[in-house]
């Protein structure tokens, strides 16, 4: 008995010992296992950022310092390159990216919004049919198609037009924007908008003052994504714009020359261009990983 | 907490907003074309490359043409390859969205052919100041079509000689023939290599593109006695000679050229001899003016000039100019005539010498070019060694044998760009590596045969 009471206390202290290690085990282990993550993905995100942070030094040397192989990046800096930006006339370019940019993702909103509904929280008569329909359209790549479209372009008088460009951009992102929308609001719990229901809320007056707060994260998300697609877009803008209605990456490329040297201002246009879509990632930043896992957990 | 983190974020947005629109009054005050609207005395849309020289009249336009004549030029700058589709698509297709373009002496002879420009001899005949005989006649002829009459105007026109450092050669003790020939460049490449830490003998271009390798590769094919096609289009690119020339490039460029030498172009290359990294370079006499522009050359007054090195033939250096064409499909066809004849006149050579200085002035296209005293102290050793290359060059008859089409560095058809670029690619393939020589011109024979079925 007594060797037994005597036991007990002890094989309890080997066990609580033993727990103990096991636990300060387990925290050793999540600490470096968590050093290890965080290092790698310092790592990976300093690989990412290096191309970035390159362009942007580079942007401040002189043609000569930008070609200097390998790079000097702590050579002379200077802001010519940016002057020469102006003294090209960036502006209007910009004016019609934020246009077709904006103007599109506000017209992909409006449309995808209803239809994701549709889709998912009072779901139409076969909607993964319409689903895979709304896929089904990027199946074919966009040069594909340009011939057709550029005719069709020309044919209504539409070339150098930046409502043409507003009209395309809108088409190419909103089956994207359906499909993100809709898994949104799959997401969306069914008792709120009943007891919103039984409320006496309407069908508009549920989307707009139960379903649209819960899923903002979710159209931040959609919308910067939607914005960048159409803020980078080439092929159409090259192709069917010429003077008037000239988006910025048609700009960017005009200083590619296969005589003399235009690293620097090169630079320059792609650090001045991706400013605007950089700067409104960083402020929906919160926003847009919230909406980006909202819709990746089921 | 909340609060400040969405102030923060408000803010940062204003300042994104805010960004923008001063970028945009910024670049309103600044003017300069692009995507803009009409001018009170007529506007036109000008398509061009961003070629140095382009980027100068685009500068200079506002000042001096447009203050004169009223007329409003908006230019659009698209990289080559890219304007040659827009070019083509927007004739093709009659859009008429541009009144100028910029194009090659090869693309000047196919779309003249096709019809689709409009000739200009007539307004340079009209005007009194223009002086069309002052134009080189290589130059002329490359832009003249069968009716005599000239399709495009040339802005530069430009030849290809051999570069290379005179100090380096001095401190070697070696010298440069004024004409020298390929095997005695082999010979000093490979004297160069290592003059100086890591520099290499000479950089020729091994970027794949009918344009880039094949524009030097080309001429050392005609001077070996090779050809694309002969005469009656029986296709040689497999032939021993040709075989000869694109096994003596590659050897040359793996023993003592540049590193890299796969992707490098015009570009690489003019920032290999800048930077002090090869002692040669063969390429275009355009290149001059920036190697001898302190902006962005760190070898100023260290470079001499000699003639294209030759082999069997008398002369080897290529021609090629940049010129101005109106496409038929213009609704400015007046205002759009009145740029190009401005853009190519001396009086323009004249602006951009005062304005810019000498040695960007846009020359190879006239003779009276190389008489402005101003001119000749600013090119020093390239300006008239540019004059003779170009006057040397002769494009009905490049090599040792008849040839079907008028070009030195390219054969006028339209099936060419296509040819030469997949053949060069193989080449540059063998550069980094991958494949023979053998293996490259063989494929390329099988592709030369077929179009040559088209014309035969």
């Amino acid at each position: 008995m007594s060797a037994q009471t005597t036991e007990t206390p002890k094989s309890g202290t080997i066990l609580n010992r033993r727990k103990k290690k096991s636990a300060q085990g387990e925290g050793d282990l999540a600490e470096t296992g968590g050093f290890v993550w965080t290092t790698t993905a310092w790592v990976l995100t300093l690989i990412f950022f290096a191309p970035v942070a390159w362009m942007f030094l580079t942007s401040f040397h002189s043609e000569a310092d930008a070609a200097t192989n390998p790079p000097t990046l702590l050579a002379g800096f200077t802001l010519d390159n940016y002057s020469a930006l102006f003294d090209r006339g960036v502006g209007p370019f910009l004016i019609n990216s934020a246009t077709a940019s904006i103007v599109s993702t506000l017209l992909v909103l409006a449309l995808a919004i209803p239809a994701a509904y549709a889709l998912s929280i009072k779901p139409v008569e076969k909607w993964t049919d319409v689903m895979f329909f709304f896929l089904s359209t990027k199946f074919l790549p966009s040069i594909a198609a340009l011939l057709p479209i550029y005719l069709l372009v020309q044919k209504i008088g539409g070339l150098d037009n930046i409502w043409i460009l507003v009209v395309l951009y809108t088409a190419m992102n909103l089956p994207i924007a359906i499909w993100m929308l809709q898994s949104f609001l799959a997401e969306v719990p069914k008792e709120i908008m009943e007891a919103a229901e039984v409320d006496g809320a309407g069908t508009l007056r549920v989307i707009w003052s139960v379903i649209v707060p819960i899923i903002t994260p979710g159209i931040a998300a959609t919308s910067l994504i939607c914005f960048i697609f159409s803020w980078n877009e080439f092929l159409l803008a090259k192709s069917l714009t010429a003077v008037a209605a000239s988006t910025s990456p048609v700009f960017l490329v005009g200083f590619i020359t296969s005589e003399g040297l235009f690293l620097a201002k090169l630079c320059a246009a792609a650090t001045l261009v991706s400013l605007p879509v950089l700067i409104a990632g960083f402020a929906a930043q919160d926003k847009l990983v919230r909406g980006l896992s909202l819709g990746a957990v089921k | 907490m909340t609060r400040t983190k969405n102030n923060w974020r408000i803010g940062v947005t204003a300042g994104a907003v805010a960004t923008v629109l001063i970028t945009t009054a910024c670049s309103g005050a600044g003017g300069g074309g692009g995507a803009g609207s009409d001018g009170k005395g007529g506007s036109i849309n000008v398509l061009m490359v961003a070629n140095p020289q382009m980027t100068d009249i685009q500068d200079l336009t506002a000042d001096t043409f447009t203050k004169e004549t009223g007329i409003k030029v908006n230019f659009t700058v698209l990289p080559e390859n890219e304007l040659r589709d827009k070019v083509t698509q927007d004739v093709a297709s009659k859009a008429g969205q541009y009144d100028l373009a910029t194009v090659g002496a090869y693309e000047t002879q196919l779309w003249q052919k096709n019809d689709w420009l409009h000739e200009l001899s007539s307004y340079a005949d009209a005007d009194t100041e223009y002086d069309s005989a002052d134009l080189l006649k290589p130059v002329a002829e490359s832009l003249t079509g069968e009716d005599g009459k000239l399709y495009a105007l040339p802005f530069y026109g430009e030849s290809s000689f051999l570069m290379y450092r005179k100090d380096i050669f001095k401190e070697k003790n070696l010298k440069m023939p004024a004409k020298p020939t390929w095997n005695e460049v082999a010979d000093l490449a490979a004297k160069l290599d290592g003059a100086e830490p890591g520099m290499k003998g000479i950089c020729l271009r091994g970027l794949p593109g009918w344009g880039e390798m094949f524009a030097p590769l080309t001429t050392v094919v005609n001077t070996f006695g090779g050809t694309w096609f002969d005469k009656d289009w029986n296709a040689k690119v497999n032939s021993p000679e040709f075989t000869e020339a694109v096994n003596f490039y590659t050897k040359l460029i793996k023993e003592h050229g540049e590193a890299g030498a796969a992707q490098a172009g015009f570009t690489e290359c003019l920032n290999a001899l800048s930077q002090g990294k090869v002692a040669m370079w063969y390429d275009a006499t355009s290149a001059a003016g920036s190697l001898e522009d302190e902006a962005s050359s760190k070898v100023v007054g260290k470079i001499g000039y000699a003639y294209a090195p030759v082999n069997k033939t008398e002369y080897s250096g290529w021609l090629w100019s940049w010129n101005w064409a109106m496409p038929k499909t213009t609704k400015h066809a007046d205002d759009a005539a009145k740029f190009a004849l401005w853009a190519t006149s001396k009086k323009y050579e004249q602006t951009v010498g005062e304005k810019l200085g000498w040695a960007r002035v846009p020359n190879g296209k006239r003779a009276s070019t190389y008489e402005i005293p101003e001119y000749k102290e600013a090119s020093g050793d390239f300006g008239q060694l540019t004059l003779e290359s170009i006057e040397h060059a002769d494009p009905t008859n490049p090599g040792v044998q008849p040839r079907p089409t008028v070009g030195i560095q390219y054969v006028t058809i339209p099936e060419f760009a296509d040819l030469g670029t997949k053949v060069s690619q193989s080449i540059s393939g063998v550069l980094a590596g991958k494949g023979s020589v053998k293996d490259a011109l063989d494929d390329g024979q099988k592709q030369a045969e077929e179009i040559a079925q088209e014309y035969k």
